[in-house]
């Protein structure tokens, strides 16, 4: 059969066609073309890797952020706790020597006052035993003006002179 | 530099298309005279050929010629009027020496066959009178279409090349970015998986001229009037005879050793097997060879058929049936096109996968 019996000068042909062709094509096209797409691929690859890593660095810088403002908070709180305690025990302190030093002054007032009343005390009794020995001169001076008087009243002490 | 030295050849490549053709163009006007000179034979739509002087339509002779490479590029005929483009014969005999002329030569004015120089073209082969052998390396059919292929695949991958060349790192752009996925799934789907993420790169130029040339050629030949290049036994068997050299020129040790001494096999049975793998070995390429040429002849011999049809029962209001099928056909075809590329491509990478494959055992 004509078909499928190679001819000589189609094999020549084919073989010489096909070999300039693989040679020129490899050296020209499939060269750059595979060399390219190897090295886009690569470029690609490095950027998608290069923002992941940013990504994540990122991520960790916010974290830490985020940590250094809780501590921050937590500090601060601390701080205004602390801040109000010392305060809470100086408004304390501060109460507690008013009212031991109004303590003290009252019991100075009181103890003064006691002095006072009872000097005062041993004065008016002192006044009253001078007027209640005048006023008593006084009657005596006048009772015994006369001597029946005199007498009838020394029998009556005498009398209870006895008695006791 | 390379790309100086490149267009030179380029424009060298240019010359010789522009020749081939100016060679043979003024024989278009030759033909047109012989029509008119014909013209007292009176039945206007008989071909013109001599064979054919009963009216009656022979199918498979038109089919065989069609697929068939021949010595001039016929177009079409219409009445005495011969749409064809001569080529170029190169024809090397030993008393002779070498000759170059038109093919035209083998054609008088009545568009008979008519012997030249001692030389006769019978059958779409040429022949030396005195019986001589004749080496026959004619720019035929075949042959220019192969050179027009591969003009079309120089031009456009050393364009795409020279782009990716420019700006590596940019999205591709135009054809760039039409053939740019065709690549990646043949370096992908292809070669890393049958050859393997170590080896595929060594073989990507030669997977990659390969799966182009045999879609490229497949394309062409779909084209009405185009030549059936991957559908002629010469070209098929070239591609399987580089694919052989390139498979066993790689293979290692583990290749050589699966073949003849198949290991956790009985010492026995390799009586039996090793015949077969050696018979394997060359029975790959050959239907590499077998498919590939197949599978485009069948297809233009169907499409041919199906347009037959109209003419076999000479009634036009056929056309009405075939012309839709014959397009569901044509389009079946270019899948066809992409399909045996693909696959011829894949056989052979996975040949080569077995050739360069490591111990792993």
């Amino acid at each position: 059969m004509e078909l499928i019996t190679p001819d000589f000068g189609l094999i020549f042909w084919q073989l010489l066609v096909f070999g300039i062709l693989f040679f020129l094509l490899a050296k020209f096209a499939w060269k750059p073309i595979i060399q390219s797409l190897a090295e886009r691929e690569q470029s690609i690859d490095e950027a998608i890797k290069l923002s992941e890593t940013t990504r994540a660095e990122m991520a960790a810088l916010k974290a830490g952020n985020e940590q250094l403002i809780a501590s921050a908070r937590a500090e601060r709180d601390v701080l205004i706790k602390q801040a109000k305690e010392a305060s809470d025990a100086m408004i304390a302190q501060a109460k507690l020597d008013a009212q031991t030093a109004a303590n003290q002054e009252i019991e100075k007032a009181r103890v003064s006052f006691e002095q006072e009343k009872a000097s005062a005390v041993a004065a008016i009794r002192k006044e009253a035993a001078t007027l209640s020995l005048d006023l008593a001169e006084k009657v005596l001076k006048s009772q015994l003006k006369d001597k029946a008087a005199q007498e009838k009243l020394v029998t009556e002490w005498m009398a209870d002179v006895k008695l006791s | 530099m390379p790309i100086k030295t490149f267009l030179k050849k380029m424009y060298f490549s240019n010359i010789i298309i522009g020749l081939l053709f100016s060679f043979s163009s003024f024989s278009l006007l030759a033909n047109e005279e012989s029509a008119t000179h014909d013209s007292t034979q009176a039945h206007a739509n008989v071909p013109a050929t001599k064979e054919a002087e009963s009216t009656k339509f022979d199918p498979g002779k038109l089919i065989l010629h069609h697929i068939a490479d021949e010595h001039e590029w016929h177009f079409f005929t219409v009445g005495h009027f011969h749409a064809t483009l001569p080529l170029p014969c190169i024809v090397y005999t030993q008393s002779a020496g070498l000759q170059v002329f038109s093919s035209s030569n083998f054609k008088n004015e009545h568009h008979e066959e008519v012997p030249y120089n001692g030389l006769v073209l019978e059958h779409g082969k040429i022949h030396a009178e005195n019986g001589e052998h004749v080496y026959d390396i004619s720019i035929t059919k075949n042959v220019a279409s192969l050179l027009i292929s591969a003009v079309l695949l120089l031009t456009i991958f050393i364009g795409i090349g020279k782009k990716y060349q420019d700006n590596p790192h940019r999205a591709p752009k135009g054809l760039q970015s039409m053939f740019e996925p065709i690549i990646i799934f043949v370096r992908d789907e292809i070669a890393k998986n049958n050859i393997g993420e170590k080896h595929y790169r060594r073989f990507m130029p030669y997977l990659l001229t390969i799966f182009f040339f045999i879609w490229f050629n497949n394309m062409l030949g779909l084209i009405p009037g185009g030549a059936n290049v991957t559908g002629n036994i010469a070209v098929t068997l070239v591609l399987a005879i580089i694919a052989f050299i390139v498979t066993n020129f790689n293979g290692r040790s583990t290749y050589w050793t699966h073949i003849f001494a198949m290991p956790g096999v009985p010492k026995w049975m390799l009586i039996i097997l090793t015949p077969v793998e050696i018979v394997g070995v060359f029975m790959k390429p050959f239907s590499l060879m077998v498919r590939l040429f197949a599978n485009i002849t069948a297809g233009h011999i169907i499409l041919l058929s199906l347009v037959s049809l109209i003419f076999i029962f000479e009634n036009a209001a056929l056309g009405i049936a075939v012309v839709p099928f014959s397009l569901f056909m044509n389009v079946i075809e270019l899948i066809v096109a992409f399909i045996q590329a693909f696959i011829f491509t894949m056989l052979v990478s996975n040949y080569i996968g077995s050739a360069v494959e490591e111990h792993h055992h």
